[in-house]
């Protein structure tokens, strides 16, 4: 049985502007171990759909339903009281920008020691130990000394591998990466990136890992969904999103980046157009106002996720071979996706 | 952090100087009336003016009295003698000193007790029934003059005066050294229609920056380590939420000052506030430069201890 | 396009559109009572490069690297601490503001954040024709006129002429900028990350638009950014910064196919591949540590702290920036052998 499984999550926001529809009947599974990349544009839905797992969303404004089952029970229903014995002890987070997800009047130490000592009844010493020794094994040099540095006095990637030891000091058994290095360089990405892996090897921790990069999903991911629109398009390996994609937007992605691998070419591929409104969202395929191969069909009625093959999860009106010719003759006229 | 503290306190000491020679140049040089004149009374003759006026010094070139001033002031806190009774103006503020301290730290106290809860009640559910309530107190707090607040609250519950004779009626005021009990009854209204308005004004800032704060990641952060509700909300919104209110404090406590005047006169208490307003109506020119000078000091002091507070609880302050 | 790129160096000074020799910048760093000046940030510390008419020239590297200095100083927006910046001929590193502004219509920035370069009370309309009404050219009406016609061409629709900064996405909102900058129709235009902050999918239209103006006007283009794939599709030259110095400068294709400098290399290899077999069978160079401060940066070669090459000389004698192959320039003591090139890289895996 999977670890953690979301189905079919709703989550909106009431706003002055409208109603935002951020997550629209997202189902999501993830296994112990295994690491599921969730990428998609600003927007897409894929930060909302990881704060609410750890019922990060429950504003007044917020009407949310689904199911999220974890260790048998549903975190949606689930008393805040109680949730927090999940959260940062069961299930951990690091957010995007590490500098204002640390608070900046307190020592970075002190706010590790918090988050033990508000899962266990340790002792003040015993917990800046364990503080110390999560701290060295992220790689931070001096962490004694370090122990007492205010976030503002560490340098990005530093911070975010403050927030790494965090999670690592509780042993959590599934860590959710939103955008952890998107604010990086690409060194620091390097080694923020190495360090989930390690977390992953040694603890067996499973990881959510929410990214807009394509590159950082290839390298690091067993599993992908792509997100758009608050909803999941596509979901499958690793290896089939990148060698046999079957849905336009996934295209449009891969065709839209610059690339290192390949040769340089004249002009890019864009998808045309803008990310849709989540307050008026397209009808029919939510895709369909930027999509090359829109047919009729795709104006009306919304497509489901179904599966193309097993474990290919694909939300698309056109029929499974027409999808697997287009990829072939996008494949042939631009190399680079080979 | 030490440099930073000796730069501010010579700022300080630079302030305070700029203010006693405005004060000088305001008092003693602008006046049009003969200072000396005024000091010798309604019936004097030329020779007795012509007396004081060597006397004080009044002769000689500008630049040498206020130095003479000055001298006086750093020596020995010489503010100069009353022109209405002739008393040293510095023995008359140190007499008065214990009521208006007790009057507006009381107030200090009650506007900080009241204030900054309200406003934390209030922000944690806002838009609720109570935050309603809560601001729109808050709005009336804020916009009522002190003295209208003052005689209103003497009215309702002053003893003697009052429907309900709760509290001491004005001009009940004895020293805390004499019965603290009955100096705490004397000086309960006083403090609460001192403190009304900042009270509420603060109010409605905590509440707006916690609010705020709360949205902060930081705050998400804390969540999702699984901390107690409770926590997140007292440690770590108000640690961020309060620490900007504690430079406001300061920079508002010359308001206090100025509101203290008022309360001492509604309320007929012996304090500072009550002799410049005396001085101010006899047109006593010592004493009124005296307690300007004197609330100058307890503002640019006040300022200075939440300059040097305020490094300290923001880590983020570089002391430049 | 790589046309420039293939150019023989050296040739007549007339080539080249701006020369930048030994440029410097330091901000001093004041402290203590008398804010005397205890430390300098060495953001720029001496580079060197030439810009080539009609071509785009690519600067590189992490953040704090000194980018945006070397881009704010080569427009004047800075004055420089030492060094110079030879535009068409002319020395203007020590121009007064008075005599630059005329400067100002032939060389325009683009910049990362489009909302905060914008001013949001401003109508786009004006925002865009306030470069044609500071330098008073043309009349209302041609200038209104000129805007439209530049509106269309960077796919804003026209007749949003009179609304508001807060009112279009990132994607437009950059468009409005490269609107704001090639209204002119300038000689040169430094753009600094221009699309660090868009969606791949928005960044791929805006990088097309960029490319198109550049090849339609015969722009020279010094394009800044910190994402390798994009300056790489971008440039036919590029320069690879590091705490302030060039450590590697060469044409495009050349520069990822042979990095010579062992930054280069470790950026390259950083870098993960968005396909299947990403970071499979290719060695990867993950530095340790961060990237030293520029107040005191390492003596001698900068990166030897975090190089895996370093010998003892590195950490004594500065390598110069000196030819390392055919046209590229690198400075390092131990430049990487083709050998070490294809561990780093993916081609030696297929
Ligand atoms: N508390 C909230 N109230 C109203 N709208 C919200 C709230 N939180 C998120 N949203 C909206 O929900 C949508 C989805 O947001 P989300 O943060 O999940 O996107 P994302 O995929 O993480 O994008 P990014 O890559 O920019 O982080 C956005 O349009 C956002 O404005
Ligand atoms: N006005 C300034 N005063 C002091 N230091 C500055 C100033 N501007 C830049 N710096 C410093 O100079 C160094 C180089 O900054 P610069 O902005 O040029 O870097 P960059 O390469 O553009 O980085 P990024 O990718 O973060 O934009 C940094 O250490 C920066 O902190
Ligand atoms: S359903 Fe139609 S519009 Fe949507 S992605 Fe498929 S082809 Fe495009
Ligand atoms: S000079 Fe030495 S330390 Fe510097 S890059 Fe070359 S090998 Fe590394
Ligand atoms: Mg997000
Ligand atoms: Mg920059």
């Amino acid at each position: 049985m999977a670890l953690l499984e979301i189905e079919d999550l709703h989550v909106s926001f009431k706003t002055v502007d409208g109603v935002v529809h951020a997550v629209e009947g997202v189902s999501l599974s993830l296994d112990a171990r295994k690491t599921l990349g969730v990428v998609g544009e600003s927007g897409s839905g894929k930060s909302v759909t990881a704060q609410t797992i750890l019922g990060l969303t429950r504003f007044p404004n917020a009407t949310i339903s689904g199911r999220i089952l974890f260790d048998g029970h549903d975190l949606l229903t689930m008393s805040t009281e109680h949730l927090r014995d999940v959260r940062g002890a069961r299930i951990a987070m690091i957010f995007q920008d590490p500098l204002s997800s640390l608070h900046p009047f307190f020592k970075v130490g002190h706010q590790i020691v918090e988050a033990i000592r508000a899962h266990e009844d340790v002792p003040r010493d015993l917990a800046r130990k364990r503080t110390i020794e999560a701290l060295s094994s992220v790689g931070i040099p001096s962490p004694e000394e370090r122990f007492n540095s205010f976030p503002h006095e560490m340098s990005g990637g530093m911070r975010q591998r403050v927030m790494i030891a965090m999670a690592l000091a509780m042993r959590p058994d599934i860590l959710i990466a939103d955008e952890p290095t998107t604010a990086l360089d690409v060194t620091v990405q390097a080694q923020v990136l190495e360090l989930i892996q390690a977390l992953r090897d040694d603890f067996g921790t499973a990881v959510i890992l929410i990214t807009h990069d394509l590159g950082v999903v290839a390298q690091m991911a067993d599993d992908v969904a792509v997100m758009y629109a608050g909803r999941v398009l596509e979901q499958t390996t690793r290896e089939t999103l990148f060698t046999e994609p079957e849905h336009p937007y996934t295209w449009g992605l891969l065709q839209s980046i610059p690339r290192l691998d390949a040769p340089r070419t004249g002009r890019l591929n864009p998808i045309a157009g803008s990310p849709p409104s989540l307050i008026n969202v397209p009808r029919g395929c939510t895709f369909h106002p930027r999509c090359p191969y829109a047919p009729p069909p795709a104006f009306e009625t919304e497509p489901a996720l179904t599966p193309s093959q097993p474990g290919h999860l694909v939300r698309c009106h056109l029929p499974i071979e027409e999808r697997k010719r287009l990829w072939q003759s996008l494949q042939n006229e631009h190399p680079a996706l080979r | 952090m030490g440099a930073y503290i000796v730069r501010r306190t010579l700022w300080a000491i630079l302030l305070l100087l700029v203010v006693s020679f405005l004060t000088f140049v305001i008092f003693n040089v602008f006046p049009s009336a003969d200072p000396a004149a005024l000091r010798a009374g309604r019936n004097a003759t030329p020779a007795l003016i012509e007396q004081i006026r060597r006397n004080l010094g009044l002769s000689k070139p500008f630049y040498t009295q206020y130095w003479i001033y000055l001298k006086g002031l750093l020596e020995h806190f010489n503010l100069g003698y009353s022109y209405y009774n002739t008393e040293s103006v510095k023995s008359e503020i140190f007499s008065r000193l214990p009521a208006t301290i007790s009057v507006t730290v009381g107030g200090f106290v009650a506007w900080m007790l009241i204030g900054i809860p309200v406003g934390i009640i209030s922000a944690i559910k806002p838009r609720s029934l109570l935050d309603r309530i809560m601001m729109g107190g808050s709005l009336v707090a804020i916009s009522a003059p002190v003295y209208f607040l003052g005689l209103v609250s003497l009215f309702l519950f002053a003893q003697g005066t009052g429907v309900l004779q709760w509290a001491g009626a004005a001009g009940s005021y004895v020293p805390i050294t004499q019965n603290p009990g009955t100096w705490f009854n004397s000086l309960i209204l006083a403090w609460l229609t001192l403190a009304a308005a900042f009270a509420a004004f603060y109010a409605r800032m905590t509440r707006g920056n916690l609010i705020e704060v709360m949205h902060e990641d930081y705050i998400r952060t804390a969540r999702a380590k699984g901390l107690r509700e409770s926590v997140v909300i007292t440690k770590h919104g108000l640690r961020a939420a309060l620490t900007p209110i504690v430079t406001m404090a300061g920079m508002d406590i010359g308001l206090l000052l100025g509101g203290a005047i008022l309360t001492e006169i509604v309320f007929n208490i012996p304090g500072i506030g009550r002799y410049a307003y005396d001085a101010i109506v006899n047109a006593d020119l010592p004493a009124i430069q005296g307690t300007v000078l004197f609330g100058a000091f307890f503002i640019v002091f006040a300022n200075l201890v939440v300059d040097i507070l305020y490094a300290f609880l923001d880590p983020r302050v570089t002391y430049g | 396009m790589a046309v420039a790129a293939e150019r023989t160096p050296g040739a007549a000074v007339d080539e080249n559109l701006l020369v930048v020799r030994d440029l410097v910048k330091y901000f001093p760093i004041r402290k203590g009572l008398l804010q005397r000046e205890v430390a300098r940030v060495h953001a720029v510390d001496g580079i060197s490069f030439d810009v080539k008419r009609g071509e785009t020239f690519g600067l590189v590297g992490e953040s704090g690297c000194g980018k945006s200095t070397t881009a704010r100083l080569i427009t004047r927006l800075l004055m420089p601490t030492s060094g110079s910046v030879v535009y068409d001929g002319q020395d203007i590193s020590t121009w007064p503001e008075r005599k630059i502004r005329p400067l100002r219509r032939d060389v325009q920035m683009i910049f990362q954040d489009p909302y905060a370069s914008l001013n949001p009370r401003r109508s786009i309309g004006t925002i865009i024709g306030e470069p044609l009404r500071l330098l008073g050219i043309g009349d209302r009406n041609e200038r209104r006129t000129r805007v439209r016609e530049v509106m269309e061409r960077v796919g804003l629709n026209p007749e949003h002429f009179n609304r508001y900064p807060h009112e279009f996405s990132g994607g437009q909102r950059q468009r409005i900028g490269i609107a704001r900058a090639v209204v002119l129709r300038p000689k040169l235009i430094v753009a600094d990350e221009p699309v660090s902050a868009l969606d791949v999918s928005i960044q791929a239209q805006v990088l097309n638009l960029l490319q198109e103006l550049r090849d339609e006007m015969g722009l020279t283009l010094v394009f800044i950014a910190h994402d390798l794939s994009v300056v790489r599709h971008m440039c036919d030259r590029i320069a690879v910064m590091y705490l302030g110095k060039i450590v590697e400068l060469a044409s495009g294709d050349r520069l990822y196919d042979h990095p010579r400098h062992p930054y280069t290399g470790a950026l390259l290899s950083a870098v993960p591949a968005p396909k299947a077999s990403a970071g499979r069978g290719r060695q990867r160079v993950v530095l340790q540590g961060d990237v030293p401060s520029p107040v005191a940066p390492p003596p001698a070669c900068r990166f030897h702290t975090r190089c895996w090459k370093a010998q003892p000389i590195c950490s004594e004698v500065e390598p110069p920036l000196e030819s390392k192959g055919p046209r590229d320039l690198a400075a390092c003591h131990f430049p990487l052998t083709d050998g070490e090139v294809d561990a780093l890289t993916e081609r030696s895996a297929e």
